[in-house]
């Protein structure tokens, strides 16, 4: 009786994934499929040019995708770094130093995750074409290393993770605040930190309003842009389709491997503050 | 938060402002300033003289409250927000209700598959949402869909999900698709932390599961289904990249199907930025008034373990 009981829980659950992964499904035999079978055979019997697609999306424009698969690297590695790195920095002294402004420093920057993408793009485009780095790497690298919801992750992080006394103790010892910093709170910080790298690396890597509106130059684009740029030509040759396909297919892979390697670091009960050091 | 033993300290105190300058710095050049222009370019438009050719033809002017008066009264803009909103309504209490249902299936220990579902479940947040809009737009093109293939060979009558209607619930998808895991995964750690016990004594009351989870569960973990909603609406109103990206493959969504797409437009293709300087205050300010009760929310819990 109490195994029949569990069958329809199990179905529902599995419902569910077999709807999460139908599109993944769905692209994996599409990236097989040429365009002239994309249109004509069954949709999930696979094709035969998988190679073929790929050698074409390699060769596509002298190697452009692979290029904005560099470049959404570059944005997001990079972008992501700086970004934990200045989230464990100023989450650290919100939580461990009581300083006058703090809690106003605190609300400004955590009202900034409040702020629309589109109401910031729009001004900051104009300002940065205003210093002429308009179209440039930086461009979208400086906005994307202020993460508000980092900050926050990194305060609650540093309050849970750092005990008060440790702290106290090297500072008796006559240890530096940066000293201390470096070599007792990041370490004990370190979990926190990955989680908001990879919070921030998957917000980087996913956005396409901010590299939309900033870049013209095609060669600096990430790789959503570049796919949409693609899927938009599609309409006057097909072919391009295929090859959006097959490019998603390829690009989601650095994402899906991190994603399931790094499992253990998607702490979304941070979110939540419930969080158990 | 209580800001107790704050023992002044002598030695250091430039510290803690040295730690936060960094960050300050780069909020005032990345969401500061920018936010101050934007004030700034909304309370200007351009006037322009006589055939607006020559140089000095175009001139800024001041105009108060005309570029407000204007995006509130905007028929567009309007029809865009009701867009949205029901695009929202139809989102939102699906995506909740689905993301409820999976985690406390997840926490239903007669379940089986659990370590599966909870990863392919959550999977589609790791994705793009560019990248989901290209996949399920292909799974919606009559052409390459498989629901479509289906339904005509059991010779039913076709749906079609990019028409004017179907957009809504083309677009709808798309989000569920992708937030309903990190829901999902949200809530079902607010039910990990519910202890255990307090089942036990339920069950041997006679509870069914159904009723220890209408009835025990389900109220406590109402603080962080409020949470999800609240980031949810807050996602909804900013959506842009999803029918920017399906936009090419259907006729019905226009370039300025929702109010961030029309500011868009505004501020590039037609080079009016006072305008969609003007919109963007508006659209802030309703995300402002939505945002600010769920800071008051959040905020009092999250931060016990400081000093």
């Amino acid at each position: 009786m109490r195994r029949a009981l569990g069958t329809l829980p199990t179905l529902v659950l599995l419902l569910g994934a077999a709807y999460c992964l139908l599109p993944v499904a769905w692209v994996l035999v599409a990236a097989t499929k040429s365009s002239g079978e994309l249109f004509a055979t069954s949709t999930f019997s696979p094709g035969t040019s998988i190679l073929a697609n790929l050698d074409d999306l390699s060769s596509y424009r002298d190697g452009a995708f692979w290029r904005w698969m560099a470049n959404s690297a570059l944005y997001a590695g990079v972008g992501a770094l700086l970004s934990a790195a200045l989230s464990g920095l100023t989450g650290y002294a919100l939580a461990k130093f009581a300083f006058r402004g703090r809690d106003l420093v605190f609300n400004a920057l955590i009202a900034g995750v409040l702020v629309p993408s589109v109401v910031l793009a729009i001004p900051q485009y104009l300002l940065i074409s205003e210093v002429g780095l308009a179209d440039t790497y930086l461009s979208v690298l400086v906005p994307s290393v202020l993460s508000p919801y980092g900050i926050y992750l990194a305060r609650i992080y540093a309050a849970a993770a750092v005990p008060e006394d440790v702290v106290e103790a090297a500072r008796t010892d006559g240890a530096g605040e940066g000293r201390i910093l470096w070599s007792i709170a990041v370490p004990m910080m370190a979990p926190g930190l990955v989680t908001v790298f990879l919070f921030q690396f998957v917000a980087i890597w996913n956005n396409f309003l901010l590299p939309f509106i900033m870049l013209g130059d095609d060669r600096k684009f990430p790789v959503t842009l570049g796919l949409y740029t693609m899927l938009n030509q599609g309409n006057t040759t097909p072919a391009l389709y295929t090859l959006a396909i097959v490019g998603s297919l390829v690009s989601v892979l650095p994402l899906i491997a991190l994603f399931l390697t790094l499992q253990r670091y998607w702490r979304v009960d941070l979110l939540s503050g419930a969080v158990k050091a | 938060m209580p800001s107790t033993t704050s023992r002044p300290r002598r030695a250091g105190a430039a510290t803690p402002y040295l730690f936060v300058a960094p960050a300050v710095v780069l909020f005032l050049l990345v969401l500061a300033i920018p936010i101050a222009y934007t004030v700034y370019l909304s309370l200007f438009r351009i006037e322009v003289s006589g055939l607006g050719l020559g140089k000095g033809s175009r001139k800024e002017v001041f105009t108060g409250l005309g570029n407000y008066a204007r995006t509130l009264t905007d028929a567009e803009m309007g029809a865009g927000a009701l867009r949205v909103l029901g695009y929202g309504a139809l989102l939102v209490p699906t995506m909740l209700l689905l993301a409820l249902v999976f985690a406390l299936l997840l926490d239903e220990d007669r379940a089986r598959a659990r370590g599966f579902s909870r990863i392919a479940i959550f999977l589609p947040y790791a994705i793009p949402g560019v990248i989901a809009t290209l996949l399920w737009g292909f799974l919606y093109l009559p052409s390459t869909s498989p629901f479509v293939q289906l339904l005509t060979e059991l010779s039913l009558p076709e749906v079609d999900l990019l028409s004017p209607t179907g957009i809504y619930f083309a677009l709808a998808n798309i989000a569920v698709w992708g937030g309903v895991g990190y829901n999902m995964i949200v809530l079902y750690t607010a039910l990990r932390s519910i202890p255990r016990d307090l089942y036990e004594a339920a069950r041997i009351d006679g509870c069914s599961p159904v009723q220890v989870a209408l009835r025990i569960k389900i109220p406590l973990v109402v603080p962080a289904l409020v949470l999800t909603t609240l980031f949810s609406v807050v996602a909804t109103l900013q959506v842009f990249a999803e029918p920017t990206t399906l936009a090419p493959l259907t006729n019905s969504l226009s370039r300025t199907w929702s109010p961030l797409m029309k500011v868009y437009q505004d501020a590039f293709a037609r080079g009016d930025v006072h305008s969609a300087a003007a919109a963007s205050v508006v659209i802030a300010a309703v995300m402002f008034v939505l945002s600010f009760g769920l800071l008051r929310i959040t905020r009092s819990r999250a931060f016990g373990g400081e000093r």
